[in-house]
């Protein structure tokens, strides 16, 4: 065989096989049945953020459609469904990076033509696909990423976020301290390494500027995401001995701190203060010290308000997975209660046919609802960002019902410490809060 | 004074729990010549399988001495189960491939691996705090250490020294260095290498897993355990030298005391300073610290 | 004593290069029409499976000399955080400019280490490559000048200067990669049968005799790292154009393990059968999340092994049997 027909047979292959996977590839997509609203529903199954976030997240909204698919939920969710339409939700694991995720979203647009995706814990997976989705002009639901750039640094038509966003987690956090009268001359940190450790620590030392302008920074401990051993680190932060200690750890690395540190005294010398802990209580359980201050990244959890449709979706996810909802499903649950009404609200403007993208964002824009965390507005970035109450509170071990308590829950309302819309969340903190309304 | 005191015994403890962890995959690269990215999936099997096997000492109530017993037996069950698995049954059939090809082939298992656990355990985080607060604490100055991490440290001179031992005063141990040295000449005076490398990878895997088992009661074991600990692995086992007991002593005593350094008095290094120990090891000794000779083959 | 008939190659020029230059336009044309037919998300993946095609590429350059890099996110990140920035900060918005600038910026960054690097073999090799992956990796996530760890976004590309229109970035952008793609694997081609080509295969199978007979083994090494830079720049530079976002992952050492598996899935004999492998890849990618969103990580592990096990010279085996192979 001479070598040119060698080469002719290589190229020719490998052109028909690329064509003709194509083909085979472009026929698989299925066709889609009319009455269903289709859902794309994408957080980590797998890797780090998967027990803390993601999993629970995505066992809420199993709970939930199927509950909406019973018309099961109170007033006003109450009809079937989306308006009528079963919704056909289609789960994506978020692991893998952001390059996979955009070409997730581009296959749940293309390919599983879902209606719309709700998704994104991480918040490099929420830069990278805002703007995919804005420009195939298909809606897109961001229910859990934290940075605040999404609606500070772009205009978006097709992309909201039905949650607040990180910056009010660290401002509670220093305003908790202030209402209580905690005395604190210098403060220590540790945080991860990466943009939402340097970001939350750069929110709380900002706010600590402003309302304890005498407290000194001390010890800044930057480990590595997923390190997992603390040992230096926590005698790094004992050994310069501080009133209070910040901290934006989550996850399995928060368990790991928390187990490494606690027998060893820390949490005895310091008042921690912890962002977004609360979804290690149930699992910590009494390993958990006593008296550290944390928030929930909302009045989540334990420190959800009381109400009938709190009581309802306690109940709901707690019999179907024998612990109580933490931060996540509630993030979840918040989102799709805001997408139901949009749709619902959008149906009866077209005449009840399936909602566009584009109406589908006029309807979410600047909207409001109740949900099992308070009420949501889409106040900020043009309507497009929610802003919601949130609240703090101090753990305790309650050895009678065997699980971790929060007490001294105080909640702040959500103006107090979300940024007015025109300002940018640094530099409202920097400002000293301007037109903040309501604090404690 | 004080400090430097803590600088030392938190490089003593970091790096007593780097060589734990790292010392199988050193010895695996030795003798096998595989550079096991699923090292960390053994090092989750085994922090798994401690807590199971602790939850169930627990649950039969046995005194809490016992947990630590119950964790060395996890540690034995998982390189029981996995080895002959994964060695018979997988990566005998690539044995004499490229290396580069063994690695991507560890890379599949650990692939595999992190959904086999995840479908065996679940995502939930299991918790084994029985050995945790078994050994006291000790109160140094303005500083508390727990018992446990000095333990630790005990473990790891105890592992270094029956490792070396093993290596170099049983005769089990000499085949496995002739092997190491050439398993082509070894095997034309009648050693069984197939043996030998069953026996290597066992060891490893074991290893491993008692690294992981020993580290359960300081973390919340769940998905992603496995990928913290394979890139610090590597470090280490690098720096020492692939296939060097002792380099793996030493490149764990070296980062565990950088990262001490780093982590007290410059905390915003820490993040890539052990790649760039890494990479500068490579640069001016690539054999590591340890350098065995190698005769060149024409 | 039976005569040893000895079989020599039917000729001893270099192939018709006219041929080569025929099959890769027909081929592009080819392409180029499907893609027009294709669903957006199918042209999207062939995008991406073209442009991360192009690092493979220049790793099996490399394997031909019989090392293998792990490290070649390094330069995929030096090309595409090049283009990104280019388009940032100083506007340039032309997609081949972008792209030949990644490709220029990547052999920028490894031109220092190509002299190094050439002194190592085997799993050295392959672990200094990592280790300086890993350290741009860690440079990309703590420069906030650079984004950080969560990275930035990049607009869209033009075209010499002409929009690209709504309805068909996607397309475009579809044709630009494969079009570079295929001039890139023309180029290879033409390399790989060349003398210096040839001296790699000979580096391959025996340094000392190919130092004996007078070739400098270290420089051939070092022009292909710096080959392979090339081509990993223009695939990250691509890349980023196509994604619209580039984030410090891209030098991770998962990544370059990645584009490691598409060589060997690829074999080292065929150009073409890397882009085969690079879209089987992405391919099973995609329908392993599809259909097995819980356990995609064990689909995508199980395929590996299958490969690696059953297809030991890759996919170029399939259709090369050259003599003496």
């Amino acid at each position: 065989m001479t070598t040119e027909n060698l080469r002719f047979r290589s190229w020719a292959s490998a052109t028909a096989l690329v064509v003709t996977t194509g083909a085979a590839l472009a026929l698989s997509g299925h066709a889609q049945a009319q009455e269903t609203f289709k859902i794309g529903i994408v957080s980590f199954l797998s890797g780090q953020a998967a027990e803390s976030f993601g999993i629970p997240a995505v066992n809420g909204a199993k709970v939930l459609v199927e509950a909406f698919n019973k018309g099961a939920a109170p007033a006003p969710y109450n009809k079937v469904g989306f308006g009528g339409m079963k919704i056909e939700p289609v789960y994506v694991d978020e692991n893998g990076g952001a390059t996979k995720q955009v070409q997730e979203l581009r296959n749940l647009y293309d390919r599983e033509k879902v209606d719309a995706v709700v998704g994104y814990v991480g918040s490099g997976d929420c830069l990278a696909v805002a703007p995919v989705a804005e420009e195939m002009k298909r809606f897109l639901i961001l229910y859990d990423c934290g940075t605040p750039r999404i609606f500070e640094d772009n205009k978006l038509q097709y992309v909201f976020r039905t949650a607040s966003h990180a910056a009010m987690d660290n401002v509670a956090l220093a305003r908790y301290l202030k209402a209580r009268n905690v005395k604190i001359e210098s403060f220590n940190m540790i945080n991860q390494d990466y943009a939402w450790g340097q970001d939350s620590k750069k929110d709380f030392t900002l706010s600590m500027e402003k309302l304890y302008p005498a407290a000194k920074p001390g010890e800044d401990q930057l480990p590595k995401f997923g390190a997992g051993q603390y040992g230096t680190e926590i005698s790094a932060l004992m050994a310069k001995p501080a009133d209070v200690t910040h901290s934006s750890l989550w996850g399995g690395d928060l368990q790991a701190f928390i187990l490494q540190a606690g027998p060893r005294g820390l949490f005895k010398r310091t008042q921690v203060v912890l962002s977004a802990a609360d979804h290690v209580l149930p699992g910590l359980g009494d390993k958990m010290p006593d008296g550290t201050i944390l928030g929930a990244r909302g009045a989540y959890g334990l420190m959800s308000p009381k109400s009938a449709l709190n009581d309802w979706w306690w109940d709901l996810y707690s019999k179907a997975y024998n612990v109580y909802p933490v931060q996540a499903p509630y993030r979840m649950v918040q989102s799709l209660l805001g997408l139901k009404l949009a749709v619902e609200k959008a149906m009866a403007a077209n005449g009840g046919k399936k909602p566009t993208g584009e109406q589908l964002a006029a309807a979410l824009a600047n909207s409001e609802w109740d949900s099992p965390a308070g009420r949501i507005r889409m106040a900020l970035g043009d309507g497009h960002q929610a802003i919601q109450d949130t609240a703090i509170g101090k753990t305790r071990y309650d050895a009678a019902k065997k699980m971790v308590v929060l007490d001294d829950i105080q909640r702040f309302p959500a103006d107090c410490v979300n940024p007015p819309p025109n300002m940018k969340s640094e530099e409202w903190i920097k400002a000293g809060f301007p037109g903040a309304k309501g604090c404690p | 004074m004080n400090a430097v005191v803590t600088i030392l015994i938190d490089g003593l403890t970091y790096a007593s729990w780097l060589f734990i962890v790292a010392v199988g995959l050193t010895l695996v690269f030795g003798v096998l010549k595989i550079l096991n990215i699923a090292h960390g999936s053994f090092y989750a099997l085994g922090a798994y399988a401690a807590a199971s096997f602790v939850g169930w000492t627990a649950a039969l109530k046995w005194a809490p001495g016992f947990s630590i017993v119950a964790m060395l037996f996890a540690a034995v069950a998982v390189a029981a189960i996995m080895a002959p698995l994964t060695e018979r049954g997988l990566l005998r059939f690539f044995y004499g491939r490229d290396e580069v090809l063994l690695v991507l082939v560890t890379y599949a298992m650990f692939l595999i691996l992190e959904d086999v656990t995840k479908l065996v355990w679940g995502a939930n985080p299991y918790y084994v705090s029985e050995p945790y607060s078994l050994f006291g604490n000790l109160h140094l100055g303005v500083q508390t250490w727990v018992g446990y991490d000095f333990v630790l440290v005990g473990l790891a001179v105890v592992v270094g020294l029956a490792v070396w031992w093993g290596l170099n005063r049983t005769r089990q141990g000499k085949i496995t260095l002739a092997v190491i040295h050439s398993a082509e000449v070894a095997s034309s005076m009648g050693v069984n290498v197939s043996r030998v490398y069953m026996l290597a990878f066992s060891v490893g895997i074991f290893l491993a897993a008692l690294g992981g088992a020993f580290t359960a009661p300081m973390i919340s074991v769940q998905p992603g355990v496995s990928v913290g600990v394979i890139v610090v692995s590597f470090a280490v086992v690098i720096i020492g030298g692939l296939g060097s007991i002792e380099g793996a002593a030493i490149g764990a005593l070296i980062v565990g005391l950088a990262r001490s350094l780093a982590v007290h008095v410059a905390p915003v290094s820490e993040l890539f300073s052990i790649y760039i120990v890494m990479a500068v090891v490579l640069m001016f000794r690539p054999e590591g610290l340890f350098q065995r000779t190698q005769a060149r083959k024409i | 004593m039976a005569a040893v008939v000895v079989e020599s190659p039917k000729h001893a020029a270099a192939p018709s290069r006219a041929g080569v230059f025929a099959l890769a336009f027909a081929a592009f044309v080819a392409l180029a029409a499907a893609g027009w037919l294709f669903p957006r998300w199918l042209t999207f993946l062939l995008t991406l499976a073209a442009g991360n095609g192009l690092v493979s590429l220049g790793i099996v350059g490399l394997m031909r000399g019989g090392v293998v890099p792990f490290g070649q996110g390094m330069v995929f990140a030096a090309g595409g955080y090049t283009a990104a920035l280019l388009y940032n900060k100083l506007g340039i918005t032309d997609a081949l400019g972008l792209a030949l600038a990644g490709g220029i910026a990547a052999v920028v960054v490894a031109a220092p280490f190509a002299p190094l690097l050439s002194r190592y073999r085997g799993i050295f090799f392959a672990m200094l490559t990592l280790a300086l992956s890993m350290v741009t990796y860690g440079l990309l996530m703590k420069l906030d000048a650079l984004g950080g760890s969560d990275g930035f976004n990049v607009g869209r590309p033009t075209l010499f200067g002409m929009k690209l229109p709504d309805a068909h970035v996607g397309y475009v952008l579809y044709v630009i990669t494969v079009a570079v793609a295929t001039l890139a694997a023309v180029a290879m081609r033409v390399v790989f049968s060349s003398t210096r080509g040839l001296l790699t295969l000979a580096i391959r199978d025996n340094e000392l005799r190919v130092e004996y007979l007078g070739g400098s083994v270290r420089r051939a090494m070092a022009v292909n790292f710096v080959v392979a830079a090339f081509c990993a720049g223009l695939g990250g530079a691509l890349v980023v154009l196509s994604l619209g976002h580039i984030e410090p992952n891209f030098s991770f050492w998962t990544t370059s393990g990645e584009f490691v598996f598409v060589a060997i899935l690829a074999g080292w004999q065929s150009v073409a059968a890397v882009f085969v492998a690079s879209t089987v890849l992405e391919v099973v990618r995609s329908f392993s999340s599809a259909y097995f969103p819980n356990t995609w990580q064990l689909a995508l592990g199980l395929f590996l092994l299958f490969v690696i096990r059953f297809l030991p010279r890759g996919i170029g085996s399939l259709w090369s049997r050259r003599a003496g192979s």
